[in-house]
């Protein structure tokens, strides 16, 4: 079956990961499509491969969302080796006391669903380390 | 030297549900209201600064058209909650640059009911993928990359804190709420003025945790304006007008500069801490001086950042700092005794003046039951997400 990632910066191999857009000049990382860095202002850009685990620098459990969408659900920033990350926290209980500040995490893929061709939608989160 | 700028009137509106009363009705109350208080009329004013997110474009000639149709440049500014106080700054430029020697600044919005402000309601799925946006995302992210929601993104952000200095968990943020709600009961202009138990506040509703439904900001309706004038100008004036006359003794805006994982998670910190700075060296007084803050508790976990952000702690000591009692009314740093945000209620576009107007009644000596006793220094602060923060520092007219 055909798969397609949730985001451009998602690459879907047998070892998924992250790609950032790195400002060649100053090391600033951005996950968006680019103009210039934000940083500096140069316009030249290398793709890196994001840290694929990291530790969990803040989060918050959304219980009231817009319509549609599914909670509670753990949001967060994961810090991996200096990049940040936003991120759904997954594969853990949605309550405090299972999701911690600096806790370990890694990135895994998450079914988004299919389209009408069979075409499967694929993102991404960050799951606990054991 | 550019001149000194001097609130002369300023009003708000009563905050809170007005369902008889659209965006103009409310705008001009706020209008008619400062200049009554300043005791000048439309005809006095060069310049107009014009806030309205929700509603109207050109809301300021709309508000012209009720109030006053002189000719005057109007300015219809957009800086999502620091509206109100961008509006501010362009009437307080115009005179600082000498083009005018009087003008105003509104801000309203109606707001009542409108739920929370996040992203949008999913659309119906179906078809096939498309990448869409910057990301080349093939569906919505809220809720698939994290949050959103205004409530989960400064959840984040007090819990970043917490994370980084200790100390800060659900009750301390709740504390925080409690502080607010109390204030409150003496603020007949509050959208809500019921005072809250801990308990009430931890075991309401949960937004997004560790913010509980009283931990965030109300939406509600609701309007505020000010005069400025220079101090060439004001010198003419009464002595009444002189006497209520509040100084600005600084007025700064900044954007957010750019930080590691500013795209990521909006840093609304290095941004409070630029302008924070700029203003007090502008002033030339410190955060000791300060007899009262009204900071942008758009929800509890964003008032402890802003602690420590406006200088009014050591660093990495906001949880100290409040559980010092410094902020409540009766510390030694009141802050938001209008009852903030999560109780004053939050109408986007009047709160970067209303804030001014409540640190105005209190140097006023005007501030009935509430008053900060001897108050003559007082800031005002506003963050609108995006980023934009505005930082005022008034002072009370020499006697």
């Amino acid at each position: 079956m055909d798969r397609i990632p949730l985001v451009d910066y998602l690459v879907l191999d047998d070892e998924p990961h992250l790609v950032a857009h790195e400002c060649a000049t100053c090391g600033a990382r951005y996950f968006d499509r680019r103009s210039a860095c934000a940083d500096c202002s140069q316009q030249s850009f290398r793709d890196v491969a994001v840290e694929r685990t990291g530790t969990l620098r803040t989060f918050t459990i959304v219980s009231f969302a817009a319509e549609g969408v599914h909670v509670p659900f753990v949001a967060g920033v994961v810090d991996c080796d200096g990049t940040s990350v936003r991120a759904n926290v997954v594969n853990v209980p949605a309550d405090p006391e299972h999701v911690t500040l600096g806790m370990r995490v890694r990135l895994t893929t998450v079914p988004v669903g299919s389209d009408s061709f069979g075409v499967e939608a694929v993102g991404y989160g960050f799951e606990p380390v054991d | 030297m550019a001149e000194n700028v001097w609130i002369l009137g300023i009003h708000m509106t009563e905050f809170g549900k007005h369902k008889d009363k659209d965006t103009l009705d409310l705008g001009a109350e706020a209008a008619l209201g400062a200049l009554g208080d300043a005791d000048v009329t439309m005809k006095d004013i060069g310049v107009l600064g014009a806030g309205n997110l929700i509603g109207n474009s050109g809301f300021g000639q709309l508000l012209q058209k009720q109030i006053g149709q002189t000719g005057i440049p109007v300015y219809n500014v957009a800086n999502a909650c620091a509206t109100g106080a961008t509006a501010l700054r362009v009437a307080i430029m115009a005179i600082k640059a000498g083009e005018v020697d009087m003008g105003m600044a509104v801000g309203v919005e109606k707001l009542s009911g409108a739920g929370l402000l996040t992203g949008n309601a999913r659309a119906q799925e179906g078809g096939h993928w498309v990448r869409d946006g910057r990301y080349g995302a093939v569906a919505p992210l809220d809720g698939r990359v994290g949050t959103e929601t205004m409530p989960g993104v400064f959840a984040q952000i007090g819990m970043e804190y917490g994370h980084r200095y200790g100390g800060a968990d659900f009750e301390l943020f709740a504390r925080i709420s409690e502080k607010n709600h109390a204030h409150s009961t003496l603020n007949p202009k509050a959208a809500y003025q019921k005072r809250m138990s801990l308990e009430q506040i931890m075991n309401d509703v949960m937004i997004a945790y560790p913010n509980t439904r009283p931990m965030c900001s109300a939406n509600c309706d609701g309007a505020a304006a000010a005069v400025v004038v220079s101090e060439t100008k004001l010198r003419t004036l009464s002595q009444e007008q002189q006497r209520r006359a509040v100084k600005i003794s600084a007025s700064v805006l900044t954007s957010d500069p750019w930080q590691e994982a500013c795209q990521v998670l909006p840093d609304i910190n290095t941004l409070t801490r630029q302008a924070a700075a700029t203003a007090y060296e502008q002033a030339g007084i410190g955060p000791e001086d300060l007899d009262l803050v009204e900071l942008h508790d758009c929800f509890a976990t964003a008032e402890l950042v802003h602690y420590d952000n406006l200088q009014l702690c050591e660093p990495g000591g906001a949880v100290d700092f409040f559980k010092s009692g410094a902020p409540w009314r009766d510390g030694h740093l009141p802050v938001n005794v209008s009852g903030g945000l999560q109780s004053k209620g939050h109408p986007v576009s009047a709160t970067g003046i209303a804030n001014i107007w409540e640190i105005a009644q209190h140097l006023r000596g005007e501030a009935g039951p509430r008053q900060i006793e001897g108050a003559k220094v007082g800031l005002a602060h506003v963050i609108g997400l995006g980023s934009a923060c505005g930082v005022h520092v008034l002072e009370k007219a020499a006697a």
